[in-house]
């Protein structure tokens, strides 16, 4: 186990994504932050915090649940069983500029399920991808607009991110 | 500037304990529960686990019949079918847009148009169902069991949606669904049960869900209408429905099914609701907070008079919501210990 990001580096990074995303999102391009369940939701709402800061204005921040949009639901599961749980956003996405967060970016698998579900809930002007992680290993034709670190991880390791509100504690190890 | 943090921290603060709450429901135990269940026959046979389970689930599929497209894929490309030998229409349609929403393909099987009539089994009608690829069949059916039998004998995942005075799982999830909604939980809570018992299969799958989770259950009604075997269930019993209304939190108000009323159980229905009708009068003896409960449709004027029905205290429209939601769990749960268990 190697740890690759600490809590203050963890910390730095949301402070720098916030400033790439404020430099490129105006006022009038109504962004607002979505979080994937279950560490996006935390990042997601970290993010919202610095980004309200930084357009001096709030910028509202929801969680999404992906598990109904999953492409593996009827494949034989071995690890955990799908957990459904509730997406909390409680405001329109018509003609918003949505940034969907996410901890890891790796199979794209997610963030196509995601994509799913926000179409679903209303019609969007943007979506943009924002992850903490990156790592090689894409299946699907997905890529971040703003990435905070990307990992040197070889096939079969796994990058797990830890954070306070879940885990006890701020870090991203790998496994 | 702190009007701003404000926004972001009591949104914070307030998604963070619903999360938590959540996750708590679920992780009970310490580590996470499975579901297993390919079918859905009874709530006698769960634990107070599993229906937390199905509650908890039933809560992330709210939102879809709110939002702007009211459909999710997980039941892509299965087909549900709803195989009812008796009448209905709150139950089937339930069942029918819940499996939609979840963009199942329905297909409707009703015993007056079927070759039921012409003599073909229970057991044939379902293999012969099976034969077309059916994945889920929601059944309802006269004879106490018949779900039973149909899950030992075909491979599809059967879900009970009333069998004889039996069972009515799904009615009783979206009771204490409702009622967990309402008062947060059903540790402790004093619920009422009232009317024609012993026909009624929603009686007693809420017995079970209810005394499961912690809720006293009373059952109200004339001594003629008290199934025969009350002494062995775990509730209290009550010939007064005066004796228990200051008492309770919860009331639920049985539908007098006069189809299946056989000899003369009471008088008259004037005096059936003179003595167990919930009244304006008996209301005003009830706690302020009381929650009032009816599976529909409604005798107006002989369970309940009308004002007390669309009262504030009624919570019969929002339970029909609340079935819904519920059933779209059920649905997605059932086929999902069918996706794992290898065939």
């Amino acid at each position: 186990m190697k740890v690759i990001l600490d809590a203050e580096q963890i910390d730095k990074t949301l402070r720098r994504l916030a400033e790439e995303i404020a430099a490129q999102t105006s006022r009038a391009d109504d962004p607002v932050i979505i979080g994937i369940r279950s560490r996006g939701e935390i990042l997601a709402e970290r993010l919202a915090e610095h980004l309200s800061r930084r357009l001096n204005h709030p910028v509202p921040c929801g969680t999404l649940d992906i598990t109904l949009y999953r492409d593996d639901l009827n494949a034989p599961q071995s690890a955990d069983q799908p957990l459904v749980r509730t997406t909390e956003i409680g405001f329109a996405l018509d003609d918003k500029t949505v940034i969907l967060v996410d901890d890891v970016l790796y199979t794209g698998r997610s963030v196509r399920a995601a994509l799913s579900a926000l179409i679903d809930l209303g019609r969007p002007k943007a979506i943009r991808l924002a992850v903490l992680v990156e790592r090689e290993g894409r299946e699907f034709p997905i890529q971040a607009d703003y990435t905070g670190y990307k990992a040197e991880v070889r096939p079969g390791q796994f990058v797990q991110v830890n954070l306070i509100e879940s885990d006890g504690r701020d870090e991203v190890v790998v496994e | 500037m702190s009007r701003i943090l404000n926004i972001v921290e009591r949104h914070t603060h307030h998604s963070s304990r619903r999360q938590h709450s959540m996750t708590m429901a679920i992780m009970r135990k310490g580590k996470q529960f499975r579901w297993q269940r390919k079918h859905l026959i009874g709530l006698r046979d769960l634990s107070a686990e599993e229906i937390h389970y199905i509650l908890d689930t039933a809560q992330g599929f709210e939102q879809i019949s709110t939002r702007s497209v009211k459909k999710a894929p997980p039941l892509r490309g299965k087909v549900v079918v709803n195989l009812f030998f008796e009448d209905s229409t709150r139950t089937r349609t339930s069942f029918a847009l819940a499996a939609s929403r979840l963009s199942a393909d329905v297909v409707e099987f009703t015993m007056k148009n079927s070759s039921v009539s012409k003599g073909e089994t229970l057991l044939d009608t379902a293999r012969n169902l099976e034969s077309m690829g059916v994945d889920i069949v929601v059944i309802r059916h006269n004879a106490a069991g018949a779900p039973k039998l149909l899950s030992r004998n075909i491979n599809a995942c059967v879900v009970n949606a009333g069998d004889g005075y039996c069972e009515h799982p799904t009615q009783a999830l979206l009771d204490v669904y409702t009622i967990r909604q309402m008062k947060g939980s059903l540790e402790g809570l004093k619920i009422a049960i009232v009317g024609d018992i012993s026909h009624s299969r929603v009686a007693r799958s809420d017995m079970w869900a209810m005394t499961k989770l912690g809720a006293e259950v009373t059952l109200v009604g004339p001594p003629t209408l008290m199934p025969a075997d009350v002494g062995r269930l775990p509730v209290n019993t009550s010939y007064s429905l005066d004796e228990v209304i200051e008492k309770v939190d919860v009331i639920n108000m049985l539908r007098i099914q006069f189809e299946r009323l056989g000899g003369n159980p009471f008088p008259s229905i004037r005096e059936y609701s003179r003595y167990f009708g919930l009244t304006v009068e008996r209301m005003q003896r009830a706690k302020p907070d009381i929650v009032v409960m009816h599976p529909g449709p409604i005798n107006r004027g002989v369970e309940m008079e009308s004002e007390v029905a669309d009262g504030t205290n009624s919570v019969i429209l929002r339970q029909v919501t609340n079935g819904l939601a519920v059933r779209m769990a059920v649905l997605f749960l059932v086929n999902q210990a069918a996706a794992e268990t290898p065939a």
